[in-house]
């Protein structure tokens, strides 16, 4: 119950832009130092101080940016998808702009994970690419990211454009549980999960260490990346609204009625 | 109920009814979904020889014959049931007897005639030394399942 209400405090509180905009540049420089470190670590193991595969010889390192790329695909769309329910649900501002902040990113985590997993799957199946259930799901998945982008802003009015395309992230959810069985649902060229499964890892230690480095650095340059796009969305925002205000001498604009907003959900 | 509750319930039930169409859909077409049919599925239907379809399997251990012509034939396994292969055309590096392959091709008079043959690599990644190790301690079951469907 505690928990609860600190939660619930936590989530009001930082419906505030100006408040959150507190908090991003604080986390900002942990995250950035936290991607450089991990990352540097992360390669070090994966291009140096790792064995090659018994059967792949060293294509296997393509592994270390093709497996983080595509969990990051995955959890970004969810990350968009969670936080675009919470922006129509709750009507909560800051969630709002963390979706449309979280797609791009996400896009280009789906591009990587397709443009390594093609690199990968000439040398060791034969071919760049095949249509089988996990390549065309990541590939919608690919799609899911450009469609919210453009839906998100086809319209003049932000908030507008920030409904429709919640809608389409949470629609597009669907796709991820897919994407992630689908090789155990179907029978396809790709292989099956290696290290989130039921039966622990099928990779040994040497090969699971710099997987997992390079898959926290994934992460911390997302939240690096993400909160510095939120305060570009916010700051945009904010002269939007002045721009209107000298034009127009003052219609109340979108950020205004961010910032009174202190209670976040109504 | 407020007005975010409502929209709360309304979100929820819209994706149960959303997961439980796209369900449905891909049930629907679950044959249109799978990659490739195991020799069992080959030799069940006996696919005509104007259809153009993909075998996965095992190649079958000793049956990998030296290319006479550029012609190089194996058979493939699904531990259960083995169909005959005849490919011309060059082999992807990891293929290998006990390796698993798709094939595409078409199925004509009980061979199948392919003309792609690619490899497929199975979820274990280890260093030579382990794997060797594992192998010298009769423990290996580095050999992938295939999934008769």
């Amino acid at each position: 119950m505690y928990l609860y209400k600190f939660g619930k405090m936590i989530f009001h509180k930082y419906a505030n832009p100006t408040r959150f905009l507190k908090l991003a540049s604080t986390i900002q420089p942990w995250a950035a130092a936290a991607t450089i470190g991990f990352l540097l670590a992360g390669l070090y193991f994966a291009l140096l101080s790792s064995p090659g595969d018994y059967q792949q010889g060293e294509t296997v390192r393509i592994m270390y940016i093709h497996v983080p790329a595509a969990w990051m695909a995955m959890f970004c769309y969810t990350a968009m998808a969670a936080a675009a329910a919470v922006g129509l649900i709750w009507k909560h501002p800051v969630a709002e702009l963390a979706a449309r902040a979280t797609a791009p990113i996400g896009a280009c985590f789906t591009f990587l994970a397709l443009f390594t997993g093609s690199l990968w799957g000439k040398p060791m199946w034969g071919t760049w690419w095949v249509w089988d259930a996990r390549l065309t799901s990541v590939l919608i998945l690919f799609f899911l990211y450009l469609g919210y982008m453009a839906l998100s802003n086809a319209f003049d009015d932000p908030a507008r454009g920030s409904k429709a395309s919640s809608i389409l992230a949470l629609v597009g959810f669907v796709n991820v549980p897919i994407i992630k069985f689908s090789v155990d649902w179907w029978n396809t060229l790709h292989q099956p999960a290696s290290v989130i499964k039921m039966d622990g890892p099928a990779i040994h230690a040497s090969m699971l260490i710099p997987l997992i480095l390079m898959a926290f650095a994934f992460k911390a340059f997302y939240i690096w990346v993400m909160l510095m796009r939120i305060r570009g969305e916010i700051n945009e925002g904010k002269i939007r609204a002045l721009r209107l205000r000298q034009v127009h001498g003052g219609p109340p604009s979108r950020t205004t009625i961010l910032e009174k907003t202190t209670e976040g959900a109504r | 109920m407020k007005r975010k509750h409502k929209r709360l319930t309304f979100v929820g039930i819209a994706l149960l009814l959303l997961a439980a169409a796209a369900a449905l859909i891909l049930a629907a077409f679950e044959e249109n979904i799978v990659f490739f049919f195991s020799p069992t599925d080959i030799l069940a239907q006996k696919p005509t020889p104007d259809r153009r379809l993909r075998l996965g399997g095992l190649v079958e251990e000793g049956t990998v014959t030296k290319p006479k012509g550029g012609v190089i034939t194996f058979r493939v396994t699904d531990t259960a049931q083995t169909v005959p292969v005849s490919y011309k055309g060059i082999l992807p590096d990891l293929f290998r007897e006990g390796q698993g392959i798709v094939a595409e091709g078409r199925y004509i008079n009980n061979v199948f005639v392919a003309d792609e043959v690619l490899a497929k690599h199975d979820e274990n990644y280890m260093p030579p030394e382990v794997a060797e190790a594992i192998k010298k301690s009769g423990q290996w079951q580095g050999k992938e399942k295939v999934k008769t469907k």
